[in-house]
């Protein structure tokens, strides 16, 4: 990053964003989403806007480009570009420096895209509307811009439709739109929020190459720490639509003055092991061996199709162990973990459970299964029925294997308090509480059949960070309580660091290592698992942490 | 929540104008009517309000008041007009009610036990290939016109529809994680079903309900217009349309009034399901 | 891409297969002597004797089936019991003031509902959308026959615009038979507009909330060909589906239409063969209605292929 250049104090700033607010429709939470906003991006300088969801970050760049959703409208401050009030250009004028002046690349590549349009045609669009190119011409730009995001045969891709193309290659795709004028401004909201790690590295170098190259000013929207730290020279932190602190990056990341960041900062988890007792000898409670799942489109009357979505796993997870899953999407981890919890039925291999196989069982042999095995799902959004309070969903499992009513109600509240919620929560409905505690209500849901084994499919992903490090210090609390086995699925290794004993890593359905979590960060036997680590932003940085362990909070 | 319905507009109107109309049609005999197929040929074409003395063909004799005037037979248009939509709400409400059950059925079978779906729904597109008008017209004039047969004939029709529906909220429903975690619960596949599939489908359902009532409004008034609805005596919106064709052009009265009345009904229906559509579900915004 | 097409057009035979049965099944699941039931209440012994010969129908119900379905797929459906003709000739001789009066109702439509539908998506919840959608839920709600007899005293009666009765053969006057179809038409295309307006409505609302629109807008292109280029043609999937579903109101429409309008199409010659109960013709017409409305519905889905890629690779 050293040929990045130290920005001019007199000269003007490329965005300078002064006392800005933006007021909420009535009836919201905040009359304000943002409040008294004031920073600065220079020329060649990358500022990290960094906050949880509801901070407002993602608003701030909707208003510099002037595409501010219905009902929301800036009462006081100003956006300048270049000196002059965006805020006041009609929309016309607007529209002229929207993808000339200032652009930005979206969060998910997967939508960001028009679908039926091809990916030449779609870069063609903003050299068609800004300049006056002929067809020829506008083609051969789009071509060198494709050539220069690294995207492979540009020909090809030219005439490609999205769907075509990896999510790496889409915001590829997206980042050539945005730059192909060489604008001084561009906005990159979550840009690599959406892909895996190790694609998210390839992305976050590119937009650095290109705006150094450039000398674009770049306002990068993000809740990460890891991308802050590898690609920020100034920091914002938000809260709740306050400004909380600006400095460098150097500062806010190693000295920050305000708690609100410190207690941010310690909730980053670092690539590290984390001490784990040893495990006394036992019998596994769950065996796998040699599983299979492979799925076969037999659609008639083309040629099937077999894909080996789990290749070959085995393992044994044992009282009061937890085992991680790692992999990025596609490897096949979560179709493992709903083999194994028996939601789906394997192709090949055995699964045991207390020493019987259920590979195979029907409907109701799995009825003794059920009670040993319980699921955590990712999207704490929708793992609720919406329409059911929360004591009915927690009391479900025990009622139905024959637990009287008023039995399993006493043991939701108790239960309650174990995943720290108060028990009046019980009489509520899943929309009332936010994604952490809607989290805890589905471990308390699969706690109350008494399981052995709990299989938490990316049970804390949709989590923000500071969300994210109470649900983690849930489960390891329970664990050492109730001495049960995790099957801990993630993509994100330094979760996995966090709380496992052993880990495994998946690529396209195979193990490519396994072994002591101490063992795999320390030396990693394969390739890709010294991929996956060298891809997670900010390994090398050392951030600053207060002594006390993260928090946990009674809430709700 | 019936509070948060009856705020929204269209919704309190058209629940209203439904509710005047049933207490109308329900209560005929009690609002100035005579017996809708009574008649008195030196009556003929009166205009609208006329007080004339009526002489009924079975020899009584009694002054009345003509609110709508009469047809060319001399029959009160006023008291038809309300005999007539006994027989329009009738078969809305009849029709509605059963294609729901029937379809809900198909659709919930051919959404969650997947061995029979692809005859259930190949069944189903067949059926959804013949035209409802057609398939109604067929089967009453093999059947014949009887209020049953055309109950059955417009019903059938809507049933695929339905099916459909139900179907694809039971297919999105079924991935849903909470669905997945009742079966991790060992909740048996019927309760399942019932507590965590069925209610998504209630709302639609309702909305759906409105939709196939003012179809099979339509339908039946079509079928009496062209003469192959209920016999020809019976008065329907239809069959006086139908009578009053004759004489369009010199008494648009008899064939405009039982008209506006329905448009007004079935518009009174559809206001009311895309009221409930708004406030109930604002995912379901196509109507097919 | 090849295969999509085969397997849609393949496709397309269960469901007719279907429509066949229920069409034979109807006749034959009537309580009673389906010869019967066609003579009606005066005919004599012989008149019956006669039909089932005529029908096959001493044979078991299984062999009727197959016999009356190898003859179908030979293009015979029968003669008719009162007009000595074949129904196939019958039919053919009214396709072309059905398919004339279609045609043009489609025509209506699509220059009226698709540019109304996506103003109102793209004005969504101002004054016009609110007028453009009561009046498309009035489109829906007036029978044609209603609108058939307010369009006759309008402008045919009172303003004398366009003739009311009858049907003319563009060969023998293209402005007549077009000035003729005009009212009819409008009267059809009605609930026809109002059904694809509301669903253009629906499907461009849709699309404008997309990532993609988002993106669009970023790049400072004219609103008009983000509403064209990035909503409408993502919305064109679901509004094409419509149309080819629609193709049963329009049927039912064309079948009263034709009544109002006394134009001698098939509609009329439905009507006409329920009242006369010509049940081969019943047969006849109710098969040929299904089978436009099967290949219209393969034509909508094989145009998924132009319009979205995600089909086509």
């Amino acid at each position: 990053m050293s040929a990045i250049p130290s920005p001019n104090e007199t000269a003007v700033p490329v965005l300078s964003v002064r006392d800005l607010s933006i007021a909420l429709p009535p009836g919201a939470d905040r009359p304000h989403a943002v409040a008294n906003i004031s920073f600065d991006v220079h020329a060649g300088r990358i500022l990290c806007l960094l906050g949880e969801s509801g901070s407002g970050k993602s608003i701030l760049a909707s208003t510099v480009m002037g595409l501010l959703p219905e009902g929301l409208r800036p009462v006081g401050g100003q956006v300048l570009l270049h000196d002059q009030d965006v805020l006041r250009y009609s929309p016309e004028a607007m529209r002229a420096i929207r993808g000339s002046q200032v652009a930005m690349v979206f969060q998910e590549p997967m939508t960001a895209l028009n679908p039926v349009m091809s990916c030449g045609a779609q870069v063609d669009e903003v050299l068609r509307q800004h300049t006056a190119l002929d067809r020829a011409g506008r083609r051969a730009r789009v071509l060198e811009i494709f050539q220069h995001v690294r995207l492979p045969e540009p020909q090809r891709i030219y005439d490609s439709f999205p769907h075509q193309l990896s999510g790496g290659q889409r915001q590829r795709i997206v980042i050539a739109m945005a730059l192909i004028l060489k604008p001084a401004l561009l906005i990159c909201d979550e840009p690599t929020t959406a892909l895996d790690v190790t694609t998210q590295a390839e992305i976050l170098k590119l937009i650095r190459d290109l705006q150094a190259e450039n000398g674009t000013a770049v306002l990068f929207i993000t809740h990460d720490f890891g991308v802050v730290a590898e690609i920020a020279d100034e920091v914002v932190v938000l809260q709740l639509g306050q400004m909380i602190e600006h400095g460098s990056k150097e500062q806010v990341l190693t000295a920050p003055r305000e708690d609100y960041t410190r207690s941010l900062l310690d909730a980053v988890l670092e690539l590290e092991p984390a001490q784990r007792p040893e495990l006394p000898h036992s019998y596994p409670l769950l065996e796998v061996q040699h599983l299979f799942k492979t799925y076969e489109t037999r659609r008639w009357p083309a040629k099937p199709r077999i894909v080996n979505a789990v290749d070959d796993i085995s393992l044994r997870l044992h009282a009061g162990e937890t085992i991680g899953i790692v992999g990025e999407s596609g490897s096949g981890k979560s179709t493992f973990a709903r083999c194994v919890a028996r939601l789906i039925e394997p192709s090949a291999g055995d699964i045991f459970s207390d020493g019987r196989s259920v590979a195979r069982a029907s409907v109701r042999d799995l009825r003794p299964f059920r009670q040993v095995v319980q699921v955590v799902f990712q999207d704490p959004y929708r793992s609720l029925n919406p329409r059911q309070t929360v004591g009915e969903s927690i009391i479900e499992g025990p009622l139905n294997f024959g637990v009287p009513r008023a039995q399993a109600w006493a043991a939701a509240e108790e239960l309650m308090r174990l995943v720290r919620m108060k028990p009046e929560a019980l009489r509520r409905y899943p929309s009332e509480f936010s994604g952490g505690q809607r989290q805890r209500i589905s471990i308390a849901r699969a706690l109350a059949c008494k399981p052995k084994v709990l299989i938490a499919d990316e049970a804390v992903s949709a989590l923000d960070v500071s969300v994210q490090a109470q649900i983690l210090q849930l489960l390891d609390d329970i664990q050492r309580e109730l001495r049960i086995g995790i099957l801990f699925i993630t993509h994100d290794l330094r979760v996995a660091s966090r709380i496992c004993d052993r880990i495994v890593v998946l690529h396209q359905g195979k193990v490519v290592e396994e072994g002591p979590a101490r063992n795999l960060f320390t030396a990693p036997q394969s390739d890709y698992t010294r991929l996956l680590m060298a891809a997670a932003p900010g390994r090398a940085y050392r951030f600053a942490r207060s002594s006390a362990a993260p928090s946990v909070l009674v809430d709700a | 929540m019936l509070r948060r319905l009856w705020a929204h507009g269209p919704i309190r109107w058209s629940s209203l104008l439904l509710l005047l109309l049933l207490v109308l049609v329900v209560g005929a005999p009690w609002f100035g009517t005579l017996l809708p197929d009574a008649m008195d040929p030196a009556n003929a074409n009166l205009p609208m309000f006329t007080r004339a003395l009526f002489n009924d063909l079975s020899g009584d004799s009694y002054e009345h008041l003509f609110l709508l005037g009469t047809d060319a037979m001399g029959r009160d248009l006023w008291s038809r007009m309300l005999y007539g939509g006994r027989i329009s709400l009738t078969v809305g409400a009849v029709v509605a009610l059963f294609s729901l059950l029937l379809g809900s059925l198909v659709g919930l079978v051919s959404g969650y036990f997947r061995r029979v779906d692809m005859l259930l729904m190949r069944c189903m597109d067949g059926l959804m290939a013949i035209p409802a008008m057609i398939f109604a017209i067929s089967l009453v004039a093999i059947f014949g016109a009887r209020l049953s047969t055309l109950l059955v004939a417009i019903t059938i029709p809507e049933i695929p529809r339905v099916a459909r529906l139900v179907r694809s909220v039971v297919l999105g429903v079924r991935e849903e994680a909470y669905v997945e975690a009742a079966v991790a619960l060992a909740t048996p596949t019927l309760k399942i079903l019932r507590r965590h599939i069925l209610p998504n489908a209630i709302a639609p359902l309702i909305i759906q309900g409105t939709y196939i009532c003012a179809a099979a409004i339509l339908i039946e008034s079509s079928l009496s217009f062209l003469g192959l609805g209920l016999s020809a005596e019976e008065a329907t919106w239809g069959s006086i349309m139908a009578e009053g064709r004759s004489q369009f052009n010199q008494h648009p009265n008899v064939v405009l009034l039982p008209g506006v009345l329905l448009a007004l009904t079935v518009l009174a229906v559809n206001m009311l399901g895309d009221g409930l559509r708004d406030r109930l579900d604002p995912k379901f915004n196509k109507r097919t | 891409m090849y295969i999509f097409v085969l397997r849609r057009i393949l496709s397309t035979i269960p469901v007719l297969g279907i429509v066949a049965l229920i069409v034979f099944m109807m006749l034959h699941l009537a309580p009673g002597d389906p010869a019967a039931i066609i003579v009606g209440d005066n005919g004599s012994l012989a008149d019956i004797q006669r039909v089932r010969d005529q029908l096959g129908l001493n044979e078991s119900l299984p062999m009727q089936f197959w016999h009356w379905l190898l003859r179908l797929l030979q293009g015979d459906l029968g003669r008719s019991i009162f007009i000595p003709q074949s129904v196939v000739s019958l039919i053919g001789q009214r396709i072309g003031p059905t398919f004339s009066l279609a045609g043009l109702t489609l025509v209506f439509t699509l220059l009226l509902a698709i540019p109304l539908g996506t103003i109102a998506a793209w004005k969504r919840n101002s004054w016009l959308d609110r007028g453009l959608m009561a009046a498309s839920a009035a489109g829906f709600s007036v029978p044609a026959f209603v609108v058939g007899y307010l369009f006759i005293w309008l402008f045919g009666l009172r303003l004398q615009w366009f003739p009311v009765q009858g049907y003319i053969p563009p060969a023998q006057s293209l402005s007549g038979w077009l000035h003729g179809l005009v009212l009819p038409a409008l009267t059809l295309a009605m609930v026809y507009i109002a059904l694809i307006a509301r669903v253009t409505r629906a499907a461009v609302s849709e699309a404008l909330t997309e990532d993609y629109i988002r993106t669009a807008r970023s790049k400072g292109i004219a609103e008009w060909r983000v509403l064209l280029r990035h909503a409408l043609a993502n919305a064109a999937v679901p509004i094409v589906t419509v149309v080819g579903i629609g193709v049963a109101l329009l049927i039912t429409g064309v079948v009263v239409t034709e009544t109002v309008f006394a134009i001698p199409g098939l509609g009329r010659l439905t009507v006409d063969a329920v009242l006369s109960r010509d049940f081969p013709m019943i047969q006849g017409v109710t098969l040929f209605f299904s089978f436009v409305y099967v290949v219209v519905n393969l034509l909508v889905d094989l145009s998924y292929l132009l319009l979205d890629p995600r089909i086509r690779y």
